[in-house]
């Protein structure tokens, strides 16, 4: 039950790194009035970011820049299933579960 | 009638409904929170101390980013930098959120603001975008039980993660990708099928524009300039 001086001081600075672009907007929007192409803009972040997630890791990391990006196969088949149950089930759980199945599945086989 | 409608509507957005609404998401949190309590105990980290980081930090892939530098001795700056940047994409979906909440107190917006998650905030803008309201009861019961799952989740893969070995081949890390999936999905599927088709071309731009912005910058910079530049092209191309 030991915490580290050092690991505790890094922790605490991700904390306050963390919290701030967190509440930022909340506090700063509260006080003014977004002129309209703003707030067009924020209602397309939801399905641009959920996209971008997705797709990022599909994406193999690469050591040295600018380099064409290698796609990561295996988690290109784990999606399948995993986007056919969510679009077919439209349940959060069922697809989530699906996901860890197939991705504990696809590994073991490759 | 409408009266009524109004007062129902009211009534279903409690505290206890935020927590209803947070049980489909609840396994995605267990899965990686565990997965993020096996690496953080692969890492050396104390339980306490997995304890303390996902409390205070509260965000996967900063913390699987914060067990992975640690254990290859990276200097402290530059943890936290990276935990910075990892975590920007906060800022999207705060100031996405925010302008649904602006009629809350400055405290209760900040103790929404800091718990906001990728799931929280996925469930919520499922609610905006079918047009139903948002109060801060509901989003509260939301945040808090993903919160205190999210502790519980890592703790117990410290307290486990010796026995385990590596949580990526019982694919427990895939759980976060599978919910963003599920999460994507019902946003487009809420949407009437006049207005699909155009969804549907911006999540083929964001696919690309991120495989490009990949080839130049880091991953989690290739999210946030993806994100922010389609989502200004689905505010400039809209009829």
């Amino acid at each position: 039950m030991k915490v580290d001086l050092n690991i505790l001081l890094i922790i605490l600075c991700c904390a306050i790194v963390t919290f701030i672009p967190r509440i930022l907007p909340f506090v700063a929007i509260r006080k003014l009035k977004l002129p309209a192409p703003v707030v067009k803009w924020l209602t397309y972040i939801p399905v641009c970011l959920l996209t971008a997630l997705i797709v990022q890791k599909a994406i193999q990391p690469i050591e040295s820049f600018p380099a064409l990006p290698a796609i990561d196969w295996a988690y290109i088949i784990i999606t399948i299933p995993t986007l056919l149950t969510a679009l077919i089930s439209k349940s959060l759980l069922l697809t989530v579960l699906v996901g860890i199945v197939t991705a504990a599945l696809v590994r073991f086989i490759f | 009638m409408e009266m009524e409608l109004k007062l129902d509507k009211e009534h279903q957005l409690s505290f206890m409904q935020g927590v209803r609404d947070c049980i489909p998401t609840l396994l995605g949190y267990i899965g990686i929170g565990f997965a993020a309590g096996v690496v953080g105990n692969s890492a050396h980290l104390s339980i306490m101390e997995i304890g303390l980081l996902s409390a205070l930090v509260y965000a996967g892939a900063s913390q699987f980013i914060f067990c992975a530098m640690l254990a290859a001795m990276s200097p402290p700056s530059a943890i936290i930098a990276t935990v910075f940047i990892v975590n920007l994409r906060h800022f999207l979906m705060s100031a996405a959120l925010s302008t649904h909440f602006t009629r809350y107190s400055l405290l209760n917006n900040i103790g929404i603001g800091a718990l906001l998650t990728d799931e929280s905030f996925g469930v919520a803008s499922l609610r905006t975008s079918k047009g139903l309201p948002l109060s801060d009861r509901w989003m509260n019961g939301l945040n808090i039980t993903a919160y205190l799952t999210w502790i519980a989740a890592c703790v117990a893969g410290g307290w486990l993660g010796s026995w385990i070995g590596n949580p990526e081949a019982l694919g427990f890390d895939y759980a976060l990708t599978a919910m963003f999936v599920a999460l994507l999905v019902l946003q487009l599927v809420a949407l009437p099928s006049s207005k699909l088709r155009y969804y549907l071309m911006l999540v083929v731009y964001t696919a690309m524009a991120v495989y490009i912005f990949s080839a130049f910058f880091s991953s989690y910079i290739a999210v946030l300039l993806a994100t922010m530049v389609c989502a200004a092209i689905g505010a400039v191309a809209e009829k």
